[in-house]
């Protein structure tokens, strides 16, 4: 343990958070409450947490009680997104460890007489090597110690006196969740509870106009309320078949006024363009020129259409209100962010509501999760002092949710005489990536508030800078040493079909867009792909990473264009910051596409849970397989027409390649986010994958059936 | 529509209802039971988070009616094994780490059970054949067939 002498600035969300038991409190019969305001999505960052805590700490990890996240007490740490979490909350709580554990060491040097430097920690207990006498943390600590601003005087450990960071700590949750114990917002029981269903309209533009004898479905058995505020239709009653029931009872007997207007699907790239739009260069590097001739030019176009999140566990939230004040348990990523907007929609002031973050099935960016949060509340309002329930059926789920937006990507590269890159363009047009709660000064995203009768407005949509990540340019800059670079965003501000955050956001088309044609101007110059990578990327993180998934995926003895096998990579550094990750695939072409195998590298500095990591990256690869191969969000004129898993097919057990992942641990370097990074990488190497057996190039994603047969005409 | 009072065998228990007949049998489970194991995730029989066993057989909870389960014998996750005492199956989960969010975990271990069951050393195709109705969004399928794998080791070697 060490003091540093300068006042540092405060890390990560402890700069907004100071305050040290809103992190961490020794309770007296010796657990230790850890409050992250990071949630558990199913990427196990509370495990992780979980074991900062206990190594800053010098506790056992059984003494550690996860807290979930919530709005009366805990830190405020924004959303839970973008793969933050290590990177803001672990080194948030790393600190505030360090200064509790620093600080109760000085506390019984003081007592025993001696200097701190020859006091040891075990498992909370303090004591001298060599002596007799020991104390406790739970005895040296005093009511109200840590209701301070923490100082960042004590350095959390270094790497060699690690004992749980770093190593594979079993996930805290999962003996509950296989055991069948209630462990998500849909299982949660309060005394008198009560089950809702939202009847949604049928398309965006409907609303609605009448109800045929609404009277008979208030008679329906176990109707405590019918819900009907403009074009919001929602039925309380006392049990969940009933509410069920009565919904579908209410459905059939609305009559809407449908104005709904989308593109047709199959135009609905070159639609996207004719729309009003802002045009940002968010890069320029060079003068422009190329300084070497252009040797050959080389164009392409790229297309990624609109994917769900298609979460397994439809969104759910529980709400009730007390003395005029709603207490709600949601699945949402940002449980402030949500109140922010709940605020304006329900018209009370922020602190009257509180929001507790229960979890759900995972969501991979924002799913209808705030939405239902917002109907829970809106229902429960109706009927004060009573629990309600609210569960989105797996129709309002594939409907309403918000989806990762369609885009385009225009790609321009020029090579000299000797094969080296010396101009680049990308050009991409897209959709905002996040209409997330909470940001905006004016409205709601919030859908339900749109459908009240007195409505809130959307609020306008905004970019997020590159220089926060990105949004739709989030991996739009090569990572490759490139003399010139030109990136051109199109942000267009009218959306026709409704989008927000989804995993990497704009990363997988642009690492799938960019990724393809560095396998095409390979060929042009004749160079191998991975060689061709190589003769670009100084950055030795990213060659390792790229080496290492090459070499474990036998690329020396890669088969050559047979017609029906082919293997393929892909990389990116996720937001040119984050995780590096190089994907192999294998591919096999018989009556439709198959990937057989796919090989990841992934460099995540120092890995706070290595099996975490390689969880997250597994599962980011097969889920970015399953897009790559079968996604597209189907919708016709008149609106969404995603309803059921036969609308929206995922890849199942009988489609999965086999996976393996090459984590490369270098606990010399920072964490850095994860869950993200295998997503555009894996569309690439798929895609190139495919190039290489049969010799076309398919651009436009889902590689399905039909769009491999176009290419190939 | 009225209710009906109805007797379901669960978990080697009888249980007594008074339930709307038509109600499917995932709803009598989770809120008459109390046993929140199997899940709603579509309402439709397509993606087996509510997958029970009955008779020997996996079958979706969700859209058939608790009515057609009197007489028959109704096995959920909740009668495999528990935290402290988890059945090899769960265990296997456990010791492969194969969960993610979780939420398709308790529909996948039954609808393995029901394979180990009548066919105690399946092969990977059997395990995902077996699997085909069961959707995991999260991307755990690798995980997960290897857990029934060691579980398949684990059970044979009882």
């Amino acid at each position: 343990m060490s003091r540093t002498n300068e006042s540092s600035p405060l890390p990560g969300s402890l700069s907004v958070n100071p305050t040290l038991d809103q992190w961490v409190r020794l309770a007296p019969e010796g657990s230790v409450t850890v409050s992250p305001g990071k949630v558990d999505i199913g990427q196990g960052i509370s495990t992780a947490l979980a074991q900062i805590a206990a190594d800053e700490l010098d506790v056992s990890l059984a003494r550690i009680v996860m807290k979930p996240a919530d709005t009366m007490n805990g830190p405020n740490e924004e959303m839970t997104s973008s793969s933050l979490s290590i990177e803001h909350s672990g080194i948030a709580i790393r600190y505030a460890c360090a200064e509790i554990r620093g600080t109760l060491l000085h506390k019984a040097a003081e007592r025993l007489g001696v200097s701190a430097e020859r006091l040891t920690v075990d498992d909370g207990v303090i004591s001298q090597t060599g002596g007799q006498r020991k104390l406790t943390y739970w005895e040296l600590v005093e009511p109200g110690m840590f209701h301070r601003a923490a100082t960042a005087q004590f350095q959390p450990k270094s790497p060699d006196e690690f004992r749980l960071i770093g190593t594979d700590v079993p996930r805290l949750d999962i003996p509950a969740k296989v055991t069948g114990r209630p462990s998500y917002v849909h299982d949660m029981v309060l005394p008198g509870m009560l089950h809702a269903r939202v009847v949604r309209p049928p398309s965006y533009e409907a609303r609605l106009v009448s109800i045929d004898d609404e009277a008979a479905v208030r008679a329906m058995p176990g109707m405590v309320e019918l819900v009907r505020d403009g074009s919001f239709l929602a039925v309380v009653c006392v049990k969940e078949e009933q509410a069920m029931r009565a919904a579908r009872a209410l459905r059939n007997r609305a009559k809407w006024d449908d104005r709904t207007a989308l593109p047709e699907q199959a135009a609905v790239y070159e639609h996207l363009k004719t729309l009003p739009q802002q045009v940002h260069v968010v890069h320029e590097k060079g003068d422009g020129a190329p300084k070497t001739p252009a040797a050959q030019t080389l164009k392409a176009s790229f297309t990624k259409p609109y994917i769900a999140h298609a979460s397994i566990g439809p969104s759910c939230a529980v709400a009730v209100w007390n003395d005029g004040k709603p207490t709600i348990w949601s699945h949402t990523q940002g449980i402030f962010p949500l109140r922010v907007d709940l605020s304006k929609v329900l018209r009370l002031p922020e602190p009257e509501i509180t929001v507790i973050h229960a979890e759900g099935a995972g969501c991979y960016g924002h799913n209808g999760a705030d939405d239902a949060a917002l109907d829970a509340a809106l229902v429960a309002r109706t009927v004060p002092g009573k629990p309600v329930k609210l569960q989105w059926s797996r129709e309002d789920e594939f409907q309403w949710e918000p989806f990762g937006p369609a885009m385009s990507v225009e790609l321009t590269a020029a090579l000299d005489g000797a094969g080296n890159i010396v101009d680049w363009t990308h050009e991409l047009w897209s959709n905002t990536q996040s209409t997330r709660p909470g940001r905006q000064p004016e409205g709601t995203w919030l859908m339900a508030g749109w459908h009240l009768a007195d409505p809130l407005p959307k609020p306008p949509p905004r970019m997020i800078p590159l220089a926060s990540g990105g949004g739709s340019d989030r991996n739009a800059v090569p990572l490759y040493d490139l003399p010139n670079a030109k990136v051109i965003h199109h942000f267009i501000t009218e959306m026709p079909v409704r989008v927000s955050a989804l995993r990497s956001l704009g990363a997988f088309a642009n690492v799938f867009a960019i990724e393809t044609f560095m396998d095409e101007l390979a060929e042009a110059a004749g160079v191998d792909p991975v060689e061709f990578r190589l003769r670009h990327m100084k950055d030795k993180r990213a060659r390792a990473v790229i080496e290492a998934a090459a070499d474990r995926a036998g690329w020396k003895g890669r088969p050559t264009g047979d017609g029906t096998t082919g293997m393929g990579i892909g990389f990116a550094q996720y937001k040119n910051k984050q995780s590096y990750c190089a994907v192999v695939a294998e591919i096999s072409l018989e009556a439709d596409l198959r990937v057989t195998r796919c090989v990841a590298a992934v460099e995540s500095g120092l890995a706070i849970n290595p099996d975490g990591i390689i969880n997250q990256t597994e599962g980011g690869v097969i889920q970015a397989v399953s897009w790559t191969l079968k996604e597209a969000v189907p919708f016709d004129r008149s609106g969404v027409r995603c309803m059921t898993w036969d609308d929206y097919p995922i890849l199942r057990f009988d489609e999965v390649p086999e996976v393996e992942v090459v984590l490369i641990d270098r606990p010399d370097q920072k964490s850095l986010g994860a869950g993200e990074a295998a997503q555009g990488p894996t569309g690439a190497a798929i895609a190139n994958a495919l190039a290489q057996a049969i010799g076309v190039r398919v651009r436009d994603l889902p590689l399905s059936r039909d769009q491999i047969a176009k290419a190939l005409v | 529509m009225t209710d009906k009072t109805l007797t379901l065998a669960v978990n080697g228990s009888n249980h007594t209802v008074q339930c709307d007949p038509d109600t499917p049998l995932l709803y009598i489970l989770r809120n008459e039971l109390s046993l929140k194991g199997a899940r709603y995730g579509c309402g439709q029989g397509q993606c087996g988070a509510c997958t029970v066993i009955v008779d020997g057989k996996p079958v979706q909870s969700c859209n058939v009616p608790v009515a057609d389960f009197t007489g028959k014998s109704i096995t959920t996750i909740e009668g495999l094994g528990t935290i402290d005492a988890p059945h090899p199956l769960q265990q296997a989960f456990i010791d492969e780490q194969a969960a993610q969010c979780g939420y398709c975990v308790t529909g996948i271990v039954m609808s393995a059970k029901a394979l180990l069951d009548v066919n105690p050393k399946p092969t990977r195709s059997e395990i995902t054949a077996a699997l085909r109705d069961n959707l995991c969004r999260c991307g755990t399928h690798a995980r997960i067939i290897r857990a029934v794998e060691r579980a398949a080791v684990a059970m044979s070697s009882r």
